[in-house]
């Protein structure tokens, strides 16, 4: 269970996240929504330790932890960003592989195995020597999703993961999150997209912009 | 004509191995200490960014003829005395070093932010992102303003007659002066014309190797 206690995040004077408080249960899936410039992204990027927040705390399981500074434990948080930011000079599996041997120091044959698991499980077989210029914007987003899972987070956070998609492959990502619900992951969503929210969210965490 | 060819060939062949001496080392040298200097100047520390970019400013605001005579003439007033070579080599990697460290951190700013925070979230260190992400992209960013450099760099090596170096071009000319012929000089273009080429060669591979991806 993930804990953020009296969050307050601000860009010099300016108040983005006023004193948020939320917790967000095993295996649920919470949806954060809000018109734009609401904070969504910067809450987001507080909880993944991109931000360094003001005041505010963050638990996992009771115990205090800082996004910002995870030091040498497992991975509480694995991101998913709008723009996915695979590294283009890897092929797929080197951008999978890298953080589990380099930050983990799991030996590599085990890695590219559960890799090669985790592909297939998200359709993404036989893509493994790809670069990430030969993908398509859904194939991309799955592989970073394989890439943050793979460092076996406890949550797995998106960044509006719809909008850079069609249609399509908006109920394609919606399924993707609803079956890494079934293998027990917990997830936060940031979206626009309320439709999309109501799909896949257990609860539903509005945030609106501080006037 | 082929006779008096063969005659000053080993002559210039001489000069060109100054040349090409002058041209390894000074790249072997400031293509990595531009690198690193280029991380100096993309860090937030304020006085050593002032100190890298005074340093920029000398190298790249005077003529690298002016500062190969301060090396070797100027220098020894405050007491440090240059073998010519030395001397020679020392201004070149300081003046290319300084071109490069330009080069390398317009290279370092134009690979996206995301890649630093996504490197961070999946907890990779500092120098495990800048190895394994960062570098590989720069260099691909950085090859073809890199490739006009050592181009440069080819030719630029010919200052060297100013403190009294063989080089190549200095080879020419003492063989024109003294048999009052344009051949030698002919020969000389020639040869800088082929050493080019070879670099162009070079770079274009290299160049072509880092397309396997986008």
């Amino acid at each position: 269970m993930l804990e953020i206690k009296n969050l307050t995040k601000k860009f010099g004077s300016k108040i983005v996240i006023n004193n948020l408080s939320m917790t967000v249960k095993d295996n649920e899936i919470m949806a954060i929504v809000g018109p734009s410039g609401a904070g969504k992204t910067t809450l987001l990027r507080c909880i993944t330790g991109l931000e360094r927040v003001n005041s505010g705390a963050f638990y996992w399981d009771g115990k205090q932890f800082d996004p910002a500074n995870p030091g040498k434990e497992d991975t509480i948080i694995g991101v998913v960003f709008q723009d996915y930011q695979l590294f283009p000079n890897l092929t797929v599996m080197g951008n999978i592989t890298l953080a589990p041997t380099m930050v983990k120091k799991e030996p590599k044959q085990q890695v590219i195995q559960d890799a090669k698991e985790l592909l297939k499980r998200l359709g993404l077989q036989g893509k493994e020597d790809l670069y990430p210029y030969q993908l398509s914007g859904g194939q991309k987003q799955r592989v970073a999703i394989v890439r943050a899972l793979a460092m076996n987070p406890k949550i797995l956070c998106y960044d509006e993961p719809t909008s850079a998609l069609d249609p399509a492959l908006r109920d394609e990502v919606a399924q993707i999150i609803l079956d890494l619900k079934k293998q027990e992951m917990t997830q936060i969503v940031v979206t626009h997209d309320m439709d999309f929210a109501k799909n896949v969210a257990d609860e539903i965490k509005r945030v609106e912009q501080i006037q | 004509m082929i006779q008096y060819i063969e005659q000053i060939l080993p002559a210039l062949l001489s000069g060109t191995k100054m040349t090409l001496s002058i041209f390894f080392w000074t790249l072997i040298c400031s293509i990595p200490l531009g690198a690193i200097l280029a991380l100096g100047l993309v860090s937030n520390f304020k006085p050593l960014v002032w100190v890298l970019n005074v340093y920029d400013w000398l190298m790249r605001g005077t003529p690298l003829l002016l500062q190969l005579i301060f090396v070797f003439y100027g220098l020894p007033v405050i007491g440090i005395i240059f073998e010519r070579y030395d001397a020679a080599l020392f201004a070149f990697i300081l003046n290319y070093t300084a071109y490069f460290a330009e080069i390398f951190r317009g290279g370092f700013q134009s690979v996206p932010r995301g890649q630093f925070e996504s490197a961070r979230v999946l907890r990779l260190s500092y120098g495990q992102t800048i190895r394994k992400i960062i570098i590989p992209q720069v260099f691909k960013i950085v090859l073809p303003s890199i490739g006009n450099e050592v181009i440069n760099l080819v030719k630029d090596s010919s200052l060297v007659y100013v403190i009294g170096l063989g080089d190549l071009l200095r080879a020419g000319n003492v063989a024109t002066a003294r048999d009052v012929t344009l051949l030698p000089l002919v020969l000389v273009g020639i040869i800088y014309l082929a050493l080019t080429a070879i670099c162009t060669v070079v770079l274009k591979v290299i160049e072509k190797r880092s397309s396997v991806w986008r």
